[in-house]
């Protein structure tokens, strides 16, 4: 297997409602990935497309063919990838493979998304396509009722009075806005306060509206070359070191692990491994917080925290810049916002940015290896990336 | 091959008041839901069973912001019972205010009490039944 690299990223600013389409917004993330890469557009390979719901967003299944075309690639290959919320990372972790493999030097892989366009009543129908159709969605779950039963079986699980841990789950979403409030690319530009998240409306009990991350648009798109194309390209390309996918089926059939997530631990063992890293190697995160319990419950998976004690670690502030590991300072999907289909995109986006010491305020300083950890549907899918620099 | 259980025969049984499920005759697990192999064993041979119905909430939630088409539902209690035979199947607590579904309802003893159907909508090829429980 030969290494692999990011030899350049690009994002639009992730938002609420706006004009343009998915395929418009993957264009702009994507050419300004070719251009910060040094390539030209006519050097790409193939394409990987993360799109979770083009279908009912724009009526526009099959988006990536058109998204290659739009970039004047349409004589490549172009795959999409349908992971849930993890569609992008599973873009990345393909291409990495095949160009670890020797059959390609350079792809384009990311994602791009206009989740607002359904309105909440269809979005909120659609996403809950990503949990069991039959055998969950028959009873109404909906996706923060995912979250929301994880939040309560966490609770009992581990004990913490419910009281307790809503506090801690306040201040999850508190610091991703601090970083948001930093990060000009996020779809939310403005801290939260304690007494903003007391009074939030009530969704799926015990989680509130802040606990929840947003319906969003935007895109992400890295440049995925060979470490050696990479070298040639840019001073600072960003090698992918480990990857990990791992996938599970409903609730129900999760009984033995939950409120832990097994494909979690599954995916971040392969990506440790092959990094030959661990938790205490990773200087930063950006992990799938996708309602505030998931956080926590990532934050252990992962290694960084033992089962339980996340929230604790979260008030200490040992989950901010500066603290044992920093989380999520582009804000995460909390606060930076969460079109799903770029969302692992967006990401890696981050950790480039911040091992190349790029990030202004909200800089890691000195970070040489970050992660990223995204989770698909119920724990369906979750594909963990480590990046490290490779200058 | 053929599965021993499809959705149709687990939809039809439960609408019945039935909840059907497999054992594995490779290593005995017992699943409250169709799959065609099993996860613990790999194997394909498979008892035809049913549950008795009485078992304990692990988890819930009161859900506020109901799904396009499902809106009028809102606000219901979903739930993961734990069947006392093992396995655990999603359905909605019933006879029980949404107000007065704390944590303190999880560990509660429950047991089917009928079944309620989603009729469906547009896009999900028909009906799924799923059941119903009461405290005990
Ligand atoms: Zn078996």
């Amino acid at each position: 297997m030969r290494k692999v690299a990011i030899a350049g990223a690009g994002m639009t600013r992730f938002s609420g409602k706006q004009p343009r389409t998915a395929i418009e917004l993957f264009g702009d993330a994507a050419t300004d990935a070719i251009r910060e890469s040094n390539i030209r557009s006519q050097d790409v390979q193939a394409l990987f497309m993360g799109n979770f719901m083009g279908d009912f967003e724009e009526g526009q299944a099959h988006i990536q063919a058109f998204a290659a075309d739009y970039l004047g690639l349409a004589r490549i290959p172009a795959n999409r990838y349908e992971n849930a919320c993890a569609s992008a990372s599973a873009a990345i972790r393909d291409a990495f493979i095949w160009v670890a493999s020797g059959y390609y030097d350079i792809v384009l892989a990311g994602g791009a998304e206009c989740a607002t366009k359904m309105g909440t009543p269809l979005a909120t129908r659609t996403f809950a396509m990503a949990s069991d159709s039959r055998y969950e969605y028959a009873s109404g779950l909906t996706f923060p009722g995912v979250f929301a039963m994880l939040t309560h079986l966490y609770a009992r699980k581990y004990n913490i009075p419910l009281e307790k841990l809503k506090r801690q789950l306040y201040q999850v979403s508190i610091n991703s806005h601090y970083y948001a409030a930093r990060n000009p690319k996020a779809q939310y530009q403005k801290e939260l306060t304690m007494e903003d998240a007391l009074k939030s409306p009530m969704i799926a009990s015990p989680l509130q509206l802040v606990d929840c991350c947003p319906f969003s648009d935007g895109a992400a798109v890295l440049v995925i070359t060979s470490e050696d194309v990479a070298k040639k390209l840019t001073k600072k390309p960003v090698l992918i070191a480990g990857v990990g996918q791992a996938s599970a089926g409903n609730l129900l059939s999760q009984k033995e692990y939950l409120p832990r997530i097994r494909s979690r631990e599954l995916a971040a063992a392969q990506s440790y491994k092959m990094a030959g890293l661990g938790p205490k190697d990773i200087d930063l995160i950006e992990l799938h917080d996708c309602f505030s319990t998931a956080a926590l419950i990532a934050l252990e998976s992962l290694g960084f925290f033992p089962y339980g004690t996340a929230g604790d670690a979260v008030e200490k502030g040992e989950t901010k810049i500066g603290g044992r590991i920093a989380v999520n300072p582009s804000g995460g999907l909390k606060a930076k916002g969460h079109p799903v289909g770029a969302t692992g995109a967006a990401q890696a986006y981050e950790v480039v940015r911040q091992l190349r010491g790029e990030c202004g305020e909200r800089q890691v300083e000195g970070a040489r290896v970050g992660m990223t950890d995204t989770l698909g549907g119920d724990g369906g899918t979750l594909c963990n990336i480590i990046l490290k620099r490779g200058w | 091959m053929e599965a021993k259980l499809t959705f149709k025969d687990f939809n039809e049984g439960l609408k019945q008041g039935k909840l059907s499920g497999l054992k594995c005759q490779g290593c005995g697990e017992l699943i409250a839901q169709p799959r065609i192999l099993c996860g613990k064993c790999g194997g394909s041979e498979f008892d035809s069973i049913e549950f008795a119905g009485p078992g304990s909430i692990q988890t819930f939630t009161v859900n506020y912001v109901a799904a396009e088409g499902r809106e009028a539902e809102a606000p219901y209690i979903v739930a993961i019972v734990e069947l006392d035979e093992g396995p655990w199947v999603m359905g909605n607590i019933v006879g029980l205010k949404p107000e007065a579904a704390t944590i303190d309802i999880i560990g509660k003893r429950v047991t089917l009490s009928g079944v309620a159907v989603f009729q469906g909508d547009k896009y999900s090829a028909g009906e799924a039944a799923r059941p119903l429980f009461k405290l005990l």
